[in-house]
């Protein structure tokens, strides 16, 4: 037991690893943000993609469709992997020469896009038709009624999933530690190989824990409200 | 008169989902300020045919022409035409996330790009004329039934229409509601508007219609003016139809 505290939590090691996992904490925040941004973005347009109506659009649909199948399958160690040492040996143009930070950011966006698109897309089809049908009814466009009446209920509903989602993020930032980004868990590794102590894990640990938690309180606190409401509306 | 000086002129309209025959060969003809209600059984092809009128459903065969256009002809800017043709349907629709303000400008505001003062100031108007102008900045779920189906009938007013098309606008209201919602169809009725009305309000429709037409299986077997039909039916469907209507209290 001795052992165990002093490898994981003796209060020296502990305090001394704080600035150093910080260090490396910023850049787990930093891709987390970006990739967040980039994800909220991109899965968008896939959903309304994916929703597009008409016969001509079906190549569009049948491409985003593979997109998400693919990626939500593929690993996210696979993806980064791929990305940071496959796509600079192809020696091309733009996409070779990133740093590994950019290529982080890449892989995390790839895999959490084709999450992100199905929990839009299931907001887009909880909204029932009789929606976009009153809207149409007035002469607005399908565009019109997509921005003003369908996304806007859409949103709303799937803001729970899309944070619980995000909490899978936050962690995965740790997963681009593999490609040589010097993150949290890299610097938690640093400091137990210079100490042969453990505790820079345990610090890496609590700060990860520490961003996820409200995150966690928010999601549940959403979901209360909504259930208040949905009840409210039942009686 | 020829059919080109009828406001709506619909002829030979036939509408299928999959195998089943919704409309066949339906012929209606509406002039400027006339009212004409549609009556018969759930299923007969009231809704449908309504919503053929403003292109929320293709027609199979047949032309609809309104205002001298022909919109069946798959050249009409569908956008254009609704904005003139007003629908309110039975569950309202009203969008939830928004207030009756916001409900009632959205429309004026995007499709025809009036100024948020200018919507709003047209939309305080209506809602005067609803008397729910206090009700302005509540959300439709605070309100009544009643209330919502006159902040949906404003809605479509916004748009200014030429044409109303009210799809059993109070079936899905309490009893007591429903007085309310009528009283509005009859201050528009009074103003001229020019509407087509599905309904099973029989002494409503027998009290503003202009025409009334039976619809029975798809077809409009009968139609007249609401004294002929409610006292003096021609065809038996008819007669049997207002027997069971008279039977459950509702004309």
């Amino acid at each position: 037991m001795g052992k165990f505290l002093h490898a994981f939590f003796s209060p020296l090691d502990l305090r001394r690893a704080v600035p150093q996992v910080w260090d490396g904490f910023q850049t787990n925040i930093k891709l987390m943000v970006i990739a967040e941004l980039l994800v909220l973005f991109f899965a968008l347009v896939l959903a309304i993609v994916r929703g597009l109506p008409g016969r001509s659009t079906l190549p569009l649909r049948a491409l985003a469709i593979a997109y998400t199948d693919f990626f939500r399958g593929t690993p996210l160690i696979l993806v980064a992997y791929v990305a940071a040492l496959g796509l600079p040996s192809l020696g091309l143009a733009v996409v070779s020469y990133q740093s590994l930070f950019t290529h982080g950011i890449l892989s995390l966006t790839l895999v959490y896009t084709a999450y992100v698109t199905e929990v839009y897309r299931a907001g887009i089809e909880s909204v029932h038709p009789s929606q976009p049908m009153a809207a149409r009814s007035l002469g607005l466009t399908y565009s019109q009624t997509l921005r003003y009446v369908v996304l806007p209920q859409a949103i709303r509903r799937v803001v729970p999933p899309l944070l619980n989602d995000f909490i899978g993020l936050q962690k995965d930032t740790a997963i681009i530690t593999v490609i040589g980004v010097t993150e949290a868990l890299a610097q938690a590794g640093f400091y137990s190989n210079d100490f042969f102590v453990y505790a820079g894990y345990s610090v890496a640990a609590l700060f990860f824990v520490i961003l996820t938690i409200p995150f966690a309180r928010f999601t549940d606190h959403l979901i209360k409200e909504r259930e208040k409401r949905e009840r409210a509306q039942l009686v | 008169m020829t059919e080109t000086d009828h406001f709506v002129a619909v002829s030979g309209v036939t509408k299928r989902f999959g195998d089943n025959l919704v409309l066949r060969e339906i012929d209606l003809t509406v002039d400027l300020h006339q009212v004409v209600c549609l009556i018969g059984a759930s299923g007969s092809g009231k809704s449908t045919l309504l919503r053929c009128l403003n292109l929320l459903e293709r027609v199979d065969d047949g032309t609809i022409r309104i205002d001298g256009q022909t919109i069946t002809n798959g050249e009409v800017d569908v956008n254009a035409l609704r904005q003139k043709i007003g629908i309110v349907f039975q569950a309202f629709n009203l969008f939830p996330h928004m207030t009756v303000m916001q409900n009632i400008t959205l429309a004026p505001r995007k499709a025809r790009g009036l100024s948020k003062a200018q919507a709003e100031s047209a939309a305080r108007e209506l809602l005067d004329r609803i008397g729910l102008l206090d009700k302005a900045d509540e959300f439709p779920d605070r309100l009544s039934g009643g209330q919502q189906q006159r902040v949906a009938i404003a809605r479509a007013l916004a748009m200014s229409p030429t044409l109303m098309l009210l799809d059993e606008i109070t079936s899905a209201l309490d009893p007591q509601l429903v007085g309310e919602v009528l009283n509005l169809v009859r201050q528009l009725a009074e103003t001229g508007m020019t509407m087509i009305l599905a309904t099973h309000e029989m002494s409503f429709a027998r009290e503003v219609a202009d025409k009334v037409c039976f619809l029975d299986g798809g077809v409009i077997l009968e139609h007249g003016p609401p004294d002929q039909i409610f006292s003096a039916p021609r065809e038996e469907r008819t007669r049997e139809f207002l027997a069971r209507i008279i039977e459950v209290g509702r004309l």
